[in-house]
């Protein structure tokens, strides 16, 4: 059909044909856009959309705001250095009243304790006691007689920072950090104060493993690409086939080979190599092992296709000119293996900074990565501020490094992690 | 370099020798647990350990017998058969118009539709509990079919683009001069070429959400629970060599879906060998 509104073109003037190719080149370029929009749209609904409001809910911060609405209003102008006026103490009141009504009182008590310890007994004792709005005047003697706590400023800077509608203290928290009183940022209390750890800890557990994954697939990627294609194929399936099975079977089976009545324990035994069965499992070694095993294809495959495409021509010359094998082996064959390190070596961090499954079944309490105490924040205490914030940091030092790899693979055949 | 009988110097043949060792130990190691793992099932005792006391079905029997595992086993390939569909449509769709669009947003297109594959599983799992719990979406075949589907869908994007990569146009070019309209010309011609590219990534979307386990985690209910969902319970509680004959039969379709695989792509290199 081209073809023939082409020749139909001939005969006419330059000018319009340009002009209808590139009325056709739009038209196909907008048909090009509409098969794709359904996915975007699609992607937009069920991955994009979910996960900015995860990153909504780091911030967010209305629960106080709502449930409490005349305190937060009337410490609007408190300037936080004195307790609040009278007129804060009678809102207050007015607010606990309302909200023992309604039932809410739980899920502001619940919001005020992640940020000042002890200020759901503080909340709830006063909504238990509080028998009826306080005179006009007496709120503040009211409040102060049925719990102390509010004759401190602490208590109603608390207030005042959780008042919303937006909030930095669960990424803060996310950090080890907090307010003070004073609003500076500061350290967090040492019994709060573990997320540095767990993050140091992710990145630890993750370096380990791709250094071991470096160490073990670089041989085996370089035998596979020297190999003629026949035996090298055949080798491949040891890499596939592990690749291809499920993620549970493979920790199942680390699980049964390393416990202490397991495989490895009882072949070191009845070899008499150790005498009790060591502890394999359930520790940081477990995990090691374990996710060593699960993303080692995944440092194999791009080494070998950057090792692949590196013509055994040069080699040969660096031979021919006289240098020792070693020598031609670090100075030509390496550094052409480098953006494939570099590329499998990052595939493989990103990959092991957001396990969740391995860590979490075959490791102990002192090796749970960041995931786990996301997972545990969503699911068993419903932090979700926390949970969010430290999603958040995650997705962060991801995409960052996704970037980096993007960069890296580009222009490169390198198509790890793609799974082919 | 292929011919290693020609290796001049004793301290090249010692390296080869030492990378032969070394390779041959990884390799164990990645294939020992798998295979260490399957005779258990076939034991007659219930203790995970060599040698076994005899050999028996008794594990399969339970895995078949219970309704707890038949249950999970129907869920996943409910979930996993409805998110390949799904993901072929929009997936093929998308990589048939990525081929043509010229637009420097591409690569950002690109990186946004490839995105769930690099997404931690934890914060696209945190997100969507968010995002679905409030719509009744968490707790039903549909969330989590929509759900993998989000994670399926760039193994489709990547696997059909690269066929679409090496189809030659002109042959679509030529149909249509031939007067075959443009779904005609698809059908008959763009169709049977990419076919083995389409079934790759039917493929890889299927396993995708086969294996797929921290989402389930987080969304299903106990009715959608899948084959991996109740192998992590299973592990969590207490192993059973029941959990043994699962990872047996997982593994097997594991394995069907690797050799189908790899059975395209050998189908696919002899057909390009015919028409070099």
């Amino acid at each position: 059909m081209t073809a023939v509104s082409l020749t139909g073109a001939d005969a006419e003037t330059k000018v319009p044909l340009k002009r209808r190719l590139k009325r056709a080149e739009r038209a196909r370029q907008i048909k090009a856009l509409a098969l794709v929009l359904p996915l975007l749209l699609f992607l937009l609904f069920t991955f994009a959309g979910p996960i900015a409001g995860m990153l909504w809910r780091a911030v967010d911060d209305r629960e106080v705001r709502q449930i409490l609405p005349q305190t937060v209003a009337a410490l609007a102008n408190w300037d936080g250095r004195d307790l609040p006026d009278e007129e804060a103490f009678a809102a207050l009141a007015g607010d606990i009243l309302a909200a023992r009504t309604s039932g809410t009182i739980a899920v502001a008590a619940k919001r005020l304790n992640y940020a000042l310890n002890g200020f759901r007994t503080i909340l709830t004792s006063t909504a238990r006691n509080l028998k009826a709005v306080p005179e006009r005047g007496a709120a503040k003697e009211t409040l102060g007689k049925i719990n102390p706590a509010w004759r401190e400023r602490a208590t109603w800077t608390t207030i005042k920072d959780a008042g919303g509608p937006v909030t930095g203290f669960y990424l803060l928290a996310a950090l080890d950090l907090t307010r003070n009183a004073d609003g500076a940022i500061v350290a967090a209390p040492p019994d709060q104060a573990i997320y540095r750890d767990v993050f140091g800890r992710t990145f630890l557990i993750s370096f380990s493993v791709t250094v071991l994954c470096l160490i073990l697939g670089f041989p085996v990627a370089y035998l596979l690409a020297t190999l003629p294609p026949g035996r090298s194929n055949l080798l491949m399936i040891f890499v596939l086939l592990p690749f291809w099975t499920s993620l549970l079977v493979r920790t199942c089976a680390w699980i049964v080979l390393l416990q202490s009545k397991g495989v490895v324990n009882d072949s070191l035994q009845w070899l008499g190599i150790i005498d009790q069965p060591l502890r394999l499992i359930y520790n940081r070694f477990g995990v090691c092992v374990a996710m060593t095993h699960v993303l080692l294809p995944f440092m194999i495959l791009p080494l070998y296709s950057s090792m692949k495409a590196i013509s055994p021509a040069y080699m040969r010359a660096a031979a021919s000119l006289g240098a020792p094998p070693l020598t031609a082996f670090l100075r030509i064959y390496l550094p052409q293996t480098l953006p494939g390190i570099g590329a499998g070596s990052l595939l493989v961090f990103i990959l092991a900074l957001g396990y969740y499954i391995t860590p979490a079944l075959v490791g102990g309490a002192a090796d749970q990565m960041i995931s786990y105490f996301i997972a545990l924040y969503t699911t068993e205490t419903a932090n979700w501020g926390l949970a969010s914030a430290l999603g958040a940091v995650l997705l962060l030092a991801t995409v960052v490094l996704a970037l980096v790899y993007g960069k890296l693979v580009q222009g490169q055949h390198v198509t790890g992690g793609m799974k082919n | 370099m292929s011919d290693h009988s020609s290796l001049r110097t004793p301290s090249q043949r010692i390296a080869w020798t030492a990378t032969i060792i070394v390779s041959t130990l990884v390799f164990f190691f990645l294939i020992a647990p798998i295979l260490a793992i399957m005779p258990l099932s076939f034991s007659s005792g219930s203790y995970l350990t060599y040698p076994l006391p005899g050999l028996s079905l008794r594990w399969y029997d339970d895995f078949i017998n219970s309704p707890r595992w038949m249950n999970s086993l129907k869920n996943s390939m409910i979930i996993g058969v409805a998110s390949t569909l799904l993901s072929m449509v929009l997936g093929t769709l998308a990589a048939l118009g990525l081929a043509q669009w010229k637009s420097r947003f591409k690569p950002l297109v690109l990186a946004f539709v490839l995105s769930p594959v690099v997404v931690p599983g934890v914060i696209t799992a945190v997100g969507l509990y968010f995002f679905f719990a409030p719509i009744g979406l968490t707790g039903s075949y549909l969330g989590l079919i929509l759900a993998h589907t989000a994670l399926a869908t760039p193994f489709v994007v990547i696997t059909v683009g690269a066929t679409l990569q090496s189809f030659d146009t002109n042959l679509a070019r030529a149909a249509a001069s031939l007067g075959a309209s443009p779904l005609y010309a698809f059908r008959r011609v763009i169709l049977p070429l990419i076919l083995p590219g389409l079934a790759s990534g039917a493929l890889f979307a299927f396993a995708t959400s086969f294996d797929e386990v921290v989402i389930v985690l987080f969304m299903a209910g106990p009715e959608q629970r899948t084959l991996p969902r109740e192998m992590f319970s299973g592990i969590r509680e207490n192993i059973s060599p029941t959990i043994t004959a699962a990872a047996v039969v997982l593994t097997t379709v594991s394995v069907i879906l690797l050799a189908t695989l790899e059975g395209l792509r050998r189908r696919n290199e002899r057909l390009k060998g015919s028409s070099a």
